[in-house]
């Protein structure tokens, strides 16, 4: 049997962030993994750092948000450095792009809202009118009528930025144990035994950050992660000369030159099959928002499915039956990550989560609705 | 790289394709790819990578490699070996990642 | 439109299947990316001249191509087929492009017969200008009527390397050398096979008799070559191997080929590792049906064969096809079907030699040099994969979402089996265990323009505004 001071169970953006977060915090940490072809939520990622449209409604996840934003750019530095790894990362606001004026007044409206649940924590928008916006980004289509600005977003290269967090946790001692799924896991307050890849795994603390293999987990623990399948697809094109200043929300380019496109947000279940009338749609969007892009080939596209919540929310809980035992679900791998390693981890490691993640306690689902 | 076979061919000569391989005049006969022409050319290699700036030359001649992307009448990246080429057909070589007029 | 067969790709196996199927009544379609048919054995083969260098092995393909003229068969050259979607209730979906314009066709069955592609060579030096696969040289002898200019030398192993050298000594422009890399055990080992060379007669004399061509020729050839590798600083100088140097302006490599599994992968379809070719095949049943049922595969695309298997493979599946569909009774089509099978044997009974003999040399599948470069597109080399598999990455995806090789253009197309060899020996697993990448649509590139249903001027986007 080998002991750890904390097991994460799954190696994805979210699993590895936690990870990293704890070997840095000095705990002897073992990340468990599946194989090479599963799920995988991450290797789909858009790869933006996004805040501008993150809890409408949640006050509590505009700030979470906010927070691994403001966390992101150290935290990016010191990845980078200790790895040598290039994230890509650039934080200097982004826009949502908006067509039409139909679009365009429910984003206004949205951002509104924003501003105002923000309350005294304060949002920094401003609505960007066509003439404006197309001085910014050359090309833009007339079919454009604006888009909203927020200087907190930004974006990053989500798999050097999960090339990264796998680096940064292996040097810093952790340990990768890839193929090893987890066959029988028996679950004690702070005392967790985990039977995987024909060994005995056991911890004082355990995280479950396997995306859409946590709804089945999670019970295990004590737990509820109530997360189901979303597909998203995006297409990249090949490499071209550097566009736009910042990222545009559905739209955006690598420092390589790559462009990607997404997004779609389609229910299938666990089909991670790719059709082409959605590629069609974003291809279409698209060359509404700058014609140019038409001339540019689709050298590679995919389909991924996105782990998604009930209401769109983190789930952030920890065990009332098994202390010790925490999860993380979220659909934002990549915007999190600042949060998962710098906050998250630490909390995991004091054994207990800070009040300002109570809201998002899956215990929010067991409220009965009103009659 | 590639000269035309010298011997004479049964039933005449054929007719044969000018194009213009980085403003160099070629022929090559009907039917040939664009990258045949830049071989038929004599230059020594038809792209740099977008990575490192390396130069490439064709290497499978089938459409699996992609290491023959060059720019034809005006558009870049394409797959020469896959262009049958036609009369004043304008072949250049693809230098790094394209750079499009975004205006 | 909907039609009865699809068939993906105009070399043998297609063009058989083709006239087949529409002469058994199906209503037929068969698409190929190149402009003219013949796939790669038998590309140009319609307008080859009658003294073609190429040989009248080659020239036999032009009775294909015209029985796929004269048949009912629908035929699209000059078409990319970017996704497919197996299965739809009334029949599978293809995504087609051509001249910048997007389409579907619904086809009740689909026929993937996309054929070979050479295995790839990772020596050092092979991504300078001046070295080609040996198939690249016979294209451009096909096609273009070119041959190589200055000191060529052809280096690998197996019938495609003997059979190019002799064509470029006819066509006037014979090899400097043959550097033949066929590692000494492979002749005891390819002894064991003994048995399949009399059921396989006529291609092993065909075998003999490439050979002793090659010696009337001149051509000197080098045998048990190792340490290949490649010298130059802009472009070919010279080829080196553990035993001597030879100056050369050209190199053309060749240990053999491969399925070209793109299709079929990104269709899903199970496929299995064959240990004795050394890749990755689709699983199919002895019609070629695949693990989905309207998706079939014939041709070298199932497992090396030949062009002679390919075409036999190819009725088949058209047999097959027609069967399922309505248009053929069970014992007319297992009647039809025998004498196919029987020269199905023929074809394939040299093969276990062949492979045997032909085997590539281990560090032709996994490269000792760290620096060598596996994926050429992005240029990450073999000693970055075994850093990332040594992180903890087990299999080529993982592998590409930690250093990105595969994810150039050609989607890997060349690297595929290379990475999936460098882990296997890394983690010293069977390269069954491994897997391979997962590849998406589009299967070719297309434009934003062509998916979006734009037609693309460039002229006329400042106009727009």
């Amino acid at each position: 049997m080998r002991v750890f001071d904390a097991i994460v169970i799954g190696g994805g953006l979210v699993g590895a962030a936690i990870g990293y977060g704890l070997v840095c915090a000095g705990l002897k940490t073992a990340i468990l993994d599946e194989g090479d072809v599963a799920y995988r939520a991450s290797r789909g990622n858009f790869g933006l750092v996004w805040v501008q449209s993150k809890g409408l409604g949640a006050p509590h996840y505009q700030r979470w948000t906010r927070a691994s934003a403001a966390a992101w750019p150290l935290f990016a530095d010191q990845l980078g450095e200790r790895t040598g790894i290039a994230i890509g990362h650039e934080q200097k606001g982004g826009v949502q792009l908006c067509l039409g004026a139909d679009e365009l007044a429910r984003r206004c409206a949205t951002m509104e809202q924003m501003q105002r649940e923000a309350g005294n924590f304060g949002f920094d928008y401003r609505m960007i009118e066509h003439d404006e916006l197309a001085a910014m980004l050359p090309g833009l289509g007339l079919a454009v009528t604006g888009a909203s600005w927020t200087p907190y977003d930004g974006h990053a290269n989500s798999l050097a930025l999960f090339h990264a967090l796998h680096r940064g946790f292996a040097d810093k001692g952790g340990s990768y144990l890839a193929n090893c799924s987890v066959r029988a896991a028996v679950a004690a307050p702070g005392d967790f035994r985990i039977e995987a890849g024909g060994e005995t795994i056991a911890a004082p603390k355990i995280v479950l950050a396997a995306g859409l293999g946590n709804a089945e987990l999670a019970p295990l623990f004590g737990l509820h992660a109530p997360v189901r399948p979303q597909r998203g697809q995006i297409l990249v094109t090949e490499r071209t000369n550097r566009a736009w200043p910042i990222p545009l929300g559905s739209i955006r380019q690598t420092p390589e030159g790559s462009i990607l496109l997404g997004s779609s947000e389609e229910e299938v279940g666990f089909d991670t099959g790719q059709k082409p009338e959605i590629m069609q749609n974003i291809a279409r969007r698209a060359v509404l928002s700058f014609p140019w892009l038409a001339e540019l080939q689709i050298v590679r596209a995919w389909a991924a499915l996105r782990v998604m919540p009930p209401d769109g929310l983190p789930i952030y809980d920890e065990s009332e039956r098994f202390p010790g035992a925490f999860t993380a679900n979220c659909h934002s791998g990549v915007t999190l990550a600042a949060a998962h390693a710098s906050l998250f981890a630490l909390m995991v490691a004091k054994g207990a989560l800070d009040p300002m993640l109570a809201p998002f306690s899956a215990r929010r689902f067991d409220v009965p609705a009103a009659v | 790289m590639f000269r035309p076979r010298s011997d004479g061919v049964s039933g005449g000569p054929v007719a044969r394709i000018a194009v213009e391989v980085e403003g160099r005049a070629v022929s090559v006969p009907p039917g040939a790819s664009a990258a045949a022409a830049v071989l038929a050319a004599g230059l020594t290699s038809i792209r740099d990578t977008p990575i490192g700036g390396t130069e490439r030359a064709p290497y499978c001649m089938m459409g699996i490699c992609f290491d023959c992307l060059a720019e034809i009448d005006g558009v870049p990246n394409r797959q020469s070996c896959m262009v049958t080429v036609r009369p004043g057909m304008r072949i250049r070589r693809q230098r790094g990642a394209r750079s499009l007029d975004m205006s | 439109m909907t039609v009865d067969l699809a068939i993906v790709g105009a070399g043998p196996a297609g063009m058989a299947a083709a006239s087949l199927a529409a002469e058994l009544g199906l209503d037929t379609l068969l698409i190929d990316e190149a402009d003219t048919p013949g796939g790669q054995i038998y590309r140009a083969v319609e307008r080859a001249p009658e003294g073609s260098p190429l040989g009248a092995d080659y020239l036999a393909g032009r009775v294909l191509v015209a029985a796929l003229r004269a048949s009912t068969a629908q035929y699209r050259p000059a078409t990319s087929v970017w996704h497919i979607d197996p299965a739809l209730p009334g029949g599978g979906t293809l995504s087609l492009a051509a001249g910048g314009k997007s389409e579907t066709v619904t086809a009740r069955h689909i026929l993937i017969a996309t054929g070979a592609i050479e295995r790839p060579v990772p020596i050092a030096g092979w991504t300078l200008p001046g070295v080609m696969t040996a198939g690249a040289a016979q294209i451009l002898l096909k096609t273009a009527d070119l041959v190589p200019e200055g000191r060529a030398v052809l280096a690998g192993q197996g019938p495609l390397l003997y059979l190019v050298a002799l064509q470029l000594a006819r066509a006037g422009a014979p090899p400097v050398a043959v550097l033949e890399t066929t590692p000494w055990a492979n002749y005891r080992a390819a002894a064991h096979f003994g048995s399949g060379l009399w059921a396989g007669r006529r291609d092993f004399g065909r075998g003999l008799a490439l050979w002793f061509n090659l010696r009337r020729a001149g051509i000197a050839v080098r045998r048990g070559v190792r340490g290949l590798r490649v010298l130059g600083r802009r472009r070919v100088e010279a080829v080196a191997w553990e035993a001597g140097e030879i100056a050369a302006d050209l190199l053309f490599l060749h240990e053999g080929v491969i399925p070209n599994t793109q299709i079929s992968l990104g269709l899903g379809l199970t496929h299995e590792w064959d240990e004795r070719q050394l890749c990755w095949r689709p699983v199919t049943d002895d019609w070629g049906r695949t693990s989905l049922a309207n998706i079939s595969v014939a041709g070298d695309g199932g497992g090396i064969g030949g062009a002679g298997a390919a075409a036999l493979s190819g009725q088949l599946a058209a047999l097959d096809a027609a069967h399922s569909l309505g248009h053929l009774d069970t014992a007319e089509c297992d009647r039809r079907a025998i004498p196919i099978r029987a020269g199905l044997a023929r074809e394939r009974a040299i093969r276990p030699f062949f492979d045997t003999l032909y085997r590539p040399a281990d560090t032709m599948l996994s490269p000792a040099d760290d620096a060598i470069l596996a994926c050429r597109c992005e240029e990450v080399s073999v000693g970055e994969i075994r850093r990332a598999v040594r992180l903890g990455a087990t299999g080529p995806n993982q592998v590409k979402a930690f250093i990105r090789c595969g994810m150039g253009p050609c989607q890997g197309r060349v690297c595929g089996p290379i990475v999936s060899a460098v882990i296997a020996a890394e983690r010293g697993a069977p390269t069954a265990a491994i897997g391979t990448y997962r590849p998406r649509a589009p299967y070719k590139p297309i434009t934003i323009g062509t998916l979006a249903g734009v037609e693309v001027d460039p002229n006329q986007i400042a106009d727009t505004k």
